[in-house]
């Protein structure tokens, strides 16, 4: 018996289908061909060849934004693991309460950026913001934080009379603060993520080496750092991708024009929204975003590479 | 050692918490919830809330019905090009927003929906990690209750409609919960693809109103209350579920 007429496959994904080509493939592609091209708020002007990436090799702006974005990424990664590995740690095997500090540490995950940045502006507030006001009560220095350009080496090291200069000079104090509340944003998600991971280590591993003698920081250094090495690294390659893309952060607490003092918080996406949607040079926009596609499309197969098979030895 | 470990967990806790403390409470500050009206009524924060909602809810109309559907047949049928439809949704999952904002917005400006609440919806209504998610789960469901409705007189949209998705319905809701939640806090996209006041949703009117309001930190920190507020009171609501829906995306905000 032939069955009752029926939808064809190919409609039921078709709407879907629909959307992610037009609003994600042919603008994905039409990115790489506009950064070979001149287009600018007139419209196409045709291509150009490489000039997009040539100037923006040669670009002091481009630089500046790439190496602040790294100081970004490397001054968040280190805290972004250590304090929610240290978490995790403290919550594992069931304690009493312990999903109540879990829901506390998640709540910043999914509140929205543009008000954590309202907030945390407030807190850095050189005047009237409570963190100056705790510093001056334990009687230190007040910090213009938001407004400082000078580098983090260069403010401690400058006691001892060293002043570091550019890259050495570190990220400016208006950006490790940005840093400072990405990193108490991702804390609850990556406190979840390493709990998962501590969950998959079997309990025989401790109990054998308990029977061994070893202590707390044995176990921990011999068991729980080299069984929990898949999460790390999946924590670590994740962290990088978003925080190569913070935007929202510097926009709100270092509004534009600018990006901070002296362009000193100015990140690769923000500096790709100006010449974007200030400037309207699109091609030139759209030959940053190639080079941070790359970037990020490498970092994921890194992931896909290593993560996939275990990087411990069990 | 338990108690050890309450008691860095609850400091931790409070350095975690003190910024939504200080929020509260500064903007309770001289004059308490007149701030409130102060600042709603400053800026049509009323509007914004109405356009949020709507962008929100009709996105993840949308996206439900996409991706139940994709998912359904990527699940359940054959037909040719499946395996690379497949590929080209998934691929795209791995491009950021940022690297296609500026090509969107000369295509959006090309189709005439720059600054309308098409440009805020229609880009947003397929969501392949949903459709991956209804995927994985629409697997799971035996290929015998498939035959048995069929025997039954049940067609084949009828029977995703009458027995799949009531059974899907856990992961419907992470479907949800995820895309209201990415919905509710999308900033770069609308500030970009949107200009008009009336258009805007309340992430970018509290930028906006941030920058104007620079110093005037008790309705600053008001307006971020009421902000943060609804969605607050649906993590408290679907923690659980939330937790576990973020964690399996790979995906912050």
């Amino acid at each position: 018996m032939k069955a009752r007429r029926r939808l064809s496959p190919v409609l039921y994904v078709l709407p879907a289908l629909v959307i992610i080509l037009l609003f994600r493939t042919i603008p994905i592609l039409a990115g790489f061909l506009a950064s070979l091209a001149d287009y600018d708020i007139g419209g196409f002007h045709g291509f150009v060849g490489t000039d997009h990436y040539r100037r923006m090799f040669t670009d002091p702006r481009f630089w500046l934004s790439l190496g602040n974005t790294v100081h970004y990424v490397l001054g968040v990664l280190p805290a972004g693991i250590i304090i929610p590995l240290g978490l995790a740690v403290l919550l594992r095997g069931g304690l009493r309460g312990g999903s109540f500090y879990r829901t506390l540490y998640f709540l910043p995950v999914v509140t929205s950026t543009v008000a954590v940045a309202v907030v945390w502006t407030w807190v850095f507030h050189p005047e009237a913001g409570p963190l100056n006001q705790i510093i001056t009560m334990f009687g230190g220095e007040p910090l213009a934080w938001l407004r400082e350009p000078r580098g983090i080496f260069e403010l401690l090291l400058a006691p001892v009379g060293i002043t570091p200069t550019g890259f050495l000079a570190g990220p400016s104090l208006a950006l490790v603060a940005i840093m400072t509340v990405g990193v108490w944003k991702s804390i609850g998600y990556n406190t979840v993520l390493f709990l998962a991971g501590l969950e998959n280590i079997p309990k025989d591993c401790y109990e054998a080496a308990k029977l061994d003698g070893a202590g707390r920081w044995a176990s921990f250094r011999h068991i729980t750092w080299p069984l929990l090495s898949p999460t790390t690294f999946y924590v670590l390659i994740m962290s990088t991708i978003t925080s190569f893309q913070t935007f929202a952060l510097v926009y709100v607490m270092t509004p534009p024009p600018g990006g901070g003092p002296l362009g000193t918080t100015n990140v690769l996406v923000f500096y790709l929204y100006q010449k974007a949607f200030d400037r309207f040079d699109i091609g030139y926009a759209s030959a940053i975003s190639v080079f941070l596609f790359v970037l990020l499309l490498g970092l994921t197969m890194l992931q896909r590479r290593f993560g996939e098979r275990k990087v411990h030895y069990s | 050692m338990r108690a050890l470990r309450h008691v860095l967990l609850a400091l931790g806790a409070v350095i975690m918490m003190a910024p939504f403390i200080w929020m509260v409470s500064t903007s309770l500050e001289d004059g308490g919830f007149a701030n409130y009206t102060e600042a709603w009524n400053r800026v049509p924060f009323g509007l914004f809330f109405i356009n949020t909602i709507a962008v929100t809810g009709l996105t993840v109309l949308g996206v439900l019905i996409t991706s139940a559907l994709a998912a359904y047949a990527f699940a359940t049928m054959e037909f040719p090009g499946k395996g690379m439809m497949f590929t080209l949704f998934l691929s795209t999952m791995m491009v950021p927003q940022p690297v296609y904002l500026a090509p969107s917005y000369v295509l959006l400006a090309k189709f005439g929906m720059v600054d309308t609440y098409g440009a805020l919806i229609i880009p947003w209504v397929a969501n392949v990690f949903s459709i991956f998610l209804l995927r994985q789960h629409f697997k799971t469901i035996p290929r015998s209750l498939y035959d048995a409705a069929v025997l039954d007189g049940c067609s084949r949209f009828q029977y995703l409609w009458r027995v799949v998705l009531p059974l899907s319905r856990p992961v419907l809701a992470t479907v949800v919960l995820f895309n209201t939640i990415s919905s509710w806090n999308s900033f770069m996209w609308p500030l970009v693809m949107t200009h008009s006041e009336n258009l805007r949703v309340i992430q970018v009117g509290l930028s906006y109103f941030s920058q104007e309001m620079s110093g005037n930190y008790r309705l600053l920190m008001a307006a971020s209350t009421f902000c943060t507020l609804p969605l607050l009171i649906i993590f408290l609501l679907f923690q659980k579920q939330l937790v576990s829906s973020y964690t399996g995306s790979g995906m912050k905000d």
